[in-house]
């Protein structure tokens, strides 16, 4: 294959420069500093994540990416207030969180609908939860459904909905709330290719419109850099950031930038951090002994 | 044909409804048929002979059983002493009625009046023991699904209960007759009671149990959108489980159904076991195995009604079961 050249990742246009110092300057939604998380575990004391420190800003989309067993999933589950942080705080606008509420939405990867409600029931659950007459929740259940497209659905149960009107299900009912945060813990991780570019699209339609910031775990590159503001990179043993990368692609985004060289390039450098090189090069040992298994008077002599 | 039987016994794939109806309907015929066989066809066992005729053997009677052997015996004596020889058809022992024997007595067990005054009708009995095992079973549940619910969400509650209730659901439920009577008296409350041992102890275990089932992120979703301790307990601890729930229950009945029978044998004996103990003292075992197959009927029909009655209230469960 042919190397193309790419700009640097950090090489932004204007248009994108600005946008980056005005995001900047709008107010912090969610501080996280000087996280740190560890585990017991029969072998002795773990580290999943160690000395973590970033911040979103209000209405910013944020990707969490990272090698498998960097703790990105512990961490959104701390920030989720699912788990307890060893140390560190988390701030939602300033003040501490603390065990899980509904100022902070979150998405898991397996829909986790209750089965037993229809579409429209479990929108209504978060609403009801936080005090709201029967009457008002149904009503704003029904706009939130009508929103997310599935208004011909609202008295169907989960079972009957596909992978992808389950997610769009899961994200209504966690957005009802009107959380400060949307937490997504690879959510379009199970669905196909297909359903998932659409669903990307639809999440961007969804942000634009609605006062809600996004912090968006996934481990497939091209997701991170087609939906992030900004990526937050993190590598594994302990889970440290890595850095933290500004997407030079500019808004709106649309599949057709997945070949623009801002966006190969930004896509360059994670693969860069998240495979490096050293372990493509033969040092690691997870490898197939492969030999020639085919008779040499296979009709078929190679497949090439 | 050859297809026919890959298809019939391919693993893991299940078989189409006709079927699956066929086969369940073999399910019971391949019993009957080996019944019958054994009853009707006179080479297959039939260890006894039914005299005709006695012959001069002096105590042989018309219509006695005698085992196979000894009515040979006779014969061979009476022809060598040229007296006249005993006639007889194989038959099969009093306790194993042929089909249609059990089939009349069914149908007559309900018409026919019972021997004495004061007791009662098959019809009369059968209800005493619905009644005995209705309330042993919902007192059973009354108590146990609540605490079994309790101990599947709350580690504290689970290790405060289980480990005794492990060791009392090794106790016997009959062992505790005396015991209830004594208590209890000896009319319809200490049957109840055995019941209740019988049934409890392995409700609050099999509730629990389903309760961990319960898939954990369910609850964490729950709690990320604002739901606390009482909301969690009943409006995801509860509906999340209610179907498995629903089908332990149904389960345990059948269990209540099987300490019946001890718990009806203390005090004053009552109900279908009375019946039974009562018809086998006079022999009549038609009238037996005709009570014995009405239980089945009535425990698999009530699985049956529970089973559409489910179907109904929870119309979500198709998709579990696909799940």
């Amino acid at each position: 294959m042919k190397q193309r050249e790419l700009p640097s990742y950090l090489q932004q246009s204007d248009a994108v420069k600005d946008r980056f110092e005005r995001m900047k300057k709008r107010p912090v939604t969610l501080q996280v500093k000087n996280l740190n998380k560890e585990f017991d575990t029969p072998q002795g004391k773990v580290t999943a994540l160690k000395d973590i420190n970033f911040e979103t800003y209000k209405r910013e989309f944020v990707c969490v990416i990272g090698p498998s067993g960097c703790g990105k999933s512990t961490l959104i589950r701390i920030l989720a207030g699912l788990e307890t942080q060893s140390s560190g705080d988390v701030l939602l606008d300033g003040e501490a969180a603390i065990g899980p509420g509904p100022d902070r939405g979150m998405v898991f990867q397996g829909y986790t609908l209750f089965p037993w409600l229809s579409v429209k029931d479990n929108v209504m659950f978060g609403l009801e939860m936080s005090g709201h007459s029967k009457a008002s929740s149904e009503e704003q259940a029904f706009q939130w459904i009508d929103l997310v497209g599935l208004s011909k659905f609202a008295k169907s149960y989960p079972h009957q909905l596909s992978g992808g009107m389950k997610q769009r299900v899961a994200i209504a009912r966690a957005l009802a709330n009107q959380p400060r945060i949307l937490l997504m813990d690879e959510p379009f991780g199970a669905l196909d290719a297909q359903t998932r570019a659409k669903m990307q699209g639809y999440l961007h339609e969804i942000w634009k419109n609605i006062d809600v910031t996004i912090l968006f775990i996934t481990h497939d590159l091209d997701e991170a850099v087609f939906l992030a503001d900004r990526v937050l990179v993190l590598k594994a043993n302990p889970g440290e950031v890595q850095e933290v990368i500004e997407v030079p692609v500019p808004h709106p985004r649309s599949p057709e930038q997945l070949l623009e060289p801002e966006f190969l390039a930004t896509r360059k450098r994670l693969e860069e951090l998240i495979h490096p090189a050293e372990a493509d090069a033969g040092i690691n040992e997870d490898h197939l002994n492969m030999v020639r298994m085919v008779r040499v008077d296979n009709e078929v002599e190679s497949v090439y | 044909m050859m297809i026919m039987f890959t298809k019939l016994f391919s693993i893991g794939k299940k078989l189409d409804s006709r079927q699956r109806i066929t086969m369940s309907v073999f399910s019971f015929l391949l019993p009957l048929l080996i019944w019958s066989l054994v009853s009707y066809v006179p080479f297959i066992w039939h260890p006894k002979v039914e005299i005709e005729t006695a012959g001069d053997v002096s105590y042989f009677q018309q219509g006695m059983l005698i085992d196979r052997n000894i009515f040979d015996r006779e014969v061979e004596t009476a022809i060598k002493e040229s007296k006249a020889v005993p006639e007889g058809v194989a038959a099969n022992p009093v306790y194993l009625p042929a089909p249609h024997e059990v089939a009349t007595a069914l149908y007559t067990a309900f018409t026919t009046e019972p021997k004495r005054r004061n007791e009662k009708w098959l019809h009369e009995s059968l209800w005493d023991s619905i009644q005995v095992i209705f309330w042993g079973f919902l007192i059973s549940s009354l108590i146990g699904v609540p605490l079994g619910i309790l101990a599947g969400t709350y580690d504290v509650f689970s290790k405060l209960f289980e480990p005794f209730i492990e060791f009392f659901r090794y106790l016997p439920a009959p062992a505790f007759g005396a015991l209830a009577v004594a208590v209890l008296g000896i009319y319809d409350a200490p049957k109840i009671a055995i019941i209740f041992i019988g049934t409890f102890f392995q409700q609050v275990l099999v509730v629990s149990n389903t309760t961990r089932k319960l898939d954990p992120a369910l609850l964490e979703a729950a709690m990320t959108l604002g739901a606390k301790r009482m909301s969690l307990l009943f409006r995801v601890v509860v509906p999340g489980i209610i179907t498995h729930l629903y089908k332990d229950l149904r389960l345990l009945l059948g269990w209540a159904w099987t300490y019946l029978i001890v718990a009806e044998l203390i005090g004053t004996s009552s109900g279908i076991t009375w019946f039974i103990t009562q018809q086998a003292r006079y022999k009549n075992f038609d009238n037996v195995f005709a009570a014995i197959i009405i239980i089945g009927i009535i425990g698999l029909t009530t699985d049956l009604v529970l089973a559409a009655i489910g179907r109904k209230i929870f119309p979500w469960e198709k998709g579990l079961a696909k799940a």
